[in-house]
């Protein structure tokens, strides 16, 4: 099963958008499967924020954010003070690989052979358990979602809800043959038997590795959002913990977590609050009873700085992780989040990936929008989507000279063809003349207006143009 | 970094009107529709011969040179201190929204930001500016509408369309189920995603269907070209027509004017 997994979050080509879309669209079920999901998460989102001033409440959010980021050096510094002070040690992580070895040589150090793990994007974007599998530690996922995605050797395909693509009849047909669990339409029977396997485990593992939704840098505090006690259990139950997180999830103080906590709740699945909120604030002390013996925070870069020198590509970090952006995309909600190939999928994906992977990689990304703005309008921390595919998709394709491209692999998507169509556009339309001759010729031969254009017309008919274009109505109007 | 909030004029005795390139060539009749909905307001209007198209196809291909070429030639076009109106929410919002930023360290740069103050949706300014009051005169009949995500987002008139047409007597408005949904127009995305685009556009007319309406109307010719075409190819008993065309058909007992 994990060696499954680890192939298929190992080579997905991510310029291969276009058939997996179609694939996607092809398929009723999971078509199905995501919109139902969708409409749900919309609406209870709605519900959740009813009789509150959201727009007030994501000002404050963004300008949170922003604040952090705009520290993000000395918070990130005082952070690490704080930790240590409180007994955490403290990693740093210039990509994936290298957060990989560290969690690897505090497992070998503590002759940990099995890791369990509460739910991580970060570890996801790190290829952890595959890197861990390979090295001889078996790591297990506790979050019911990557508990099924995990059995199904698939990635997650929501940074919320990893398993949000499969229904009920899937997820038993899938416990069924690789747990030995009755097939079943009961959810809480199905849920009751993952918790009875994974309860075993977490009595047994070595290390606990989790994710973190805020670091606080004041107190040294790591917060960690949850709803199934998993996220508790992994951090109080192995003998050591081992947080990872990108940089950009510091926070300056407490204070700062309760607007972005009920922001992220409230985005992510309607919820006022989870039922779990961990603060995690050291390892065990000598009176405590319980909790692990040591605890590490690794900090994972992974591209991050690099968007962080650019004053507009850095609203990118301020995301949260809440997933709203995706709950309310239309193309998500029609594709689903494996289409994208991507660790994060959906518009924050679109955005944060191309600077993970490159933009010659990631080409296809920022292009797959209709940039309806849906996503930028449920932001909680306002960050300005749509603006940023416009960005990016001006650096693959070098399209400003007065503001030259540098994100990796900009460039990529440039085609001779379609530049000089561009070119040949932009000639036209700068030159009134030309263009109203040009129109006026368009609609006089109109007759012989191709009835076939691309895409355009296997699904619609070809746009009708006018007998006479407004130009020449109005000039004849004011004769 | 709130976004700025609007501040209606006065009604104004002149205003700019920026047809779009889309309406000039596929949709002059609601382009007409609109100036005499204004000059039925006592506005003179003024159509500067030289406008050609906003720039915004090519901005959001990511040909931001070859986008500030065709704005730049747009900047000049609007040298009194009036409105410009616009039938359009994306074409106004490229106007409104993004001019500033793609001539920011330009010289370009103070016109560009007095512009984008200047511009208006026109059912925006037919409604908030104007305070059109529409007496219907036509037969009594059920409409849908859409909304484009511009208007929607951008310009923020996603109330102003459904305001309009509550003012016609003899209309009743249905709304379909997820209406701030895209109609998967979004420019060149339609051709670059043709799949996701049909997907999406095939859902939006299923709904808009499934209202009883029969008919619907629209803020912005890009979806109208999407979803009319997409119920036109696939037989759907749904036609559609620019909201200015509309509106003017209601109210104008001579219907249709000189279009």
């Amino acid at each position: 099963m994990s060696s499954e997994s680890s192939a298929n979050s190992h080579h997905i080509d991510v310029k291969e958008f276009h058939p997996r879309a179609q694939a996607a669209i092809a398929d009723p079920k999971l078509r199905q499967n995501f919109r139902r999901a969708m409409d749900g998460l919309i609406s209870k989102r709605k519900d959740a924020f009813e009789g509150m001033d959201l727009e007030a409440l994501r000002e404050l959010g963004a300008n949170i954010r922003l604040r952090a980021l705009a520290n993000l050096p000395d918070l990130l510094e005082q952070l690490e003070a704080k930790l240590t002070a409180n007994g955490i040690k403290v990693h740093w992580a210039i990509d994936g690989d290298e957060a990989c070895r560290i969690v690897r040589n505090i497992c070998v150090a503590r002759n940990a052979k099995t890791v369990i793990k509460g739910k991580s994007m970060v570890s996801e974007e790190m290829e952890l358990n595959h890197y861990l599998e390979e090295h001889g530690i078996e790591a297990l996922e506790s979050d019911l979602g990557e508990y099924i995605v995990q059995l199904a050797g698939e990635t997650p395909s929501h940074i919320i809800m990893p398993a949000i693509h499969k229904n009920t009849g899937e997820i038993s047909e899938l416990m069924h043959e690789k747990t030995g669990t009755d097939l079943s339409s009961d959810v809480e029977y199905l849920t009751a038997s993952a918790r009875q396997q994974l309860r075993e485990r977490f009595m047994n593992a070595d290390v606990g590795v989790t994710g973190v939704n805020f670091a606080v840098a004041e107190t040294g505090t790591l917060c960690l959002v949850e709803n199934e006690g998993n996220g508790r259990m992994t951090t109080t139950v192995p003998p050591c913990h081992i947080a990872v997180t990108g940089i950009e999830k510091v926070v300056g103080n407490l204070e700062d977590v309760v607007p972005l906590l009920a922001l992220l709740t409230r985005s992510a699945t309607g919820q006022h609050i989870t039922t779990y909120f961990n603060m995690i604030s050291g390892p065990r002390k000598p009176e405590e009873l319980d909790g692990p013996e040591e605890v590490h925070l690794v900090l994972v870069d992974n591209g991050r700085s690099s968007i962080y020198q650019d004053d507009e590509l850095l609203d990118t970090l301020r995301c949260i992780r809440c997933g709203a952006c995706m709950n309310h995309c239309p193309v998500y909600t029609r594709v689903g989040g494996h289409t994208y190939g991507t660790t994060y999928p959906g518009p924050i994906g679109k955005i944060l990936m191309p600077h993970l992977i490159g933009l010659d990689e990631g080409r296809h990304l920022p292009t797959a929008s209709s940039l309806c703005g849906a996503c930028g309008e449920v932001c909680p921390v306002k960050i300005p989507i749509p603006d940023l595919l416009v960005r990016l998709r001006q650096e693959s394709v070098d399209g400003d000279k007065l503001n030259p491209a540098k994100v990796r692999g900009h460039g990529a998507k440039r085609g001779t063809l379609e530049a000089l169509i561009w070119k040949g556009w932009s000639w036209m339309h700068a030159r009134p003349g030309i263009y109203r001759f040009g129109t006026a010729m368009a609609a006089r031969l109109r007759k012989l207006q191709p009835g076939q254009l691309g895409g355009w017309t296997n699904y619609r008919t070809a746009p009708k143009l006018a007998n006479k274009t407004l130009h020449q109505k109005m000039k004849e109007r004011d004769q | 970094m709130a976004d700025p909030i609007k501040i209606y004029p006065p009604k104004p005795s002149h205003v700019y009107f920026y047809a779009t390139c889309l309406i000039d060539m596929f949709y002059p009749d609601a382009g007409m529709a609109g100036i005499q909905l204004l000059e039925r307001e006592g506005i003179k209007v003024c159509f500067p011969e030289d406008q050609t198209c906003c720039g915004q196809p090519a901005y959001t291909s990511g040909y931001h040179d070859e986008a500030r070429a065709v704005a730049k030639a747009q900047l000049d076009l609007f040298p009194e201190d009036w409105p410009i109106v616009v039938p359009s929410g994306s074409c106004g919002g490229m106007m409104r929204k993004h001019y500033p930023s793609l001539f920011k360290h330009t010289r370009q740069e103070a016109k560009a930001i007095d512009i984008a103050a200047r511009t208006w949706e026109l059912t925006d300014f037919l409604l908030n500016v104007c305070h059109i009051k529409l007496e219907d005169v036509g037969e009594p009949t059920t409409v849908a509408m859409h909304t484009s995500c511009s208007a929607r987002r951008e310009m923020g008139v996603a109330e102003v369309g459904p305001r309009l047409i509550g003012q016609l007597n003899n209309v009743s408005l249905v709304e379909q189920t997820r209406a701030e949904e895209c109609c998967g127009f979004g420019g060149t995305f339609a051709v670059r995603h043709p799949e996701i685009s049909g997907a999406m556009v095939s859902e939006k007319v299923d709904t808009l269907t499934d209202t009883g309406a029969g008919e619907f109307v629209t803020t912005d010719c890009g979806c109208l070209m999407n979803i009319a075409g997409y119920a036109e190819k696939n037989r759907k008993p749904l036609a559609g027509q620019h909201i200015l065309s509309f509106l003017w058909d209601r109210t104008n007992p001579g219907k249709g004017g000189e279009s």
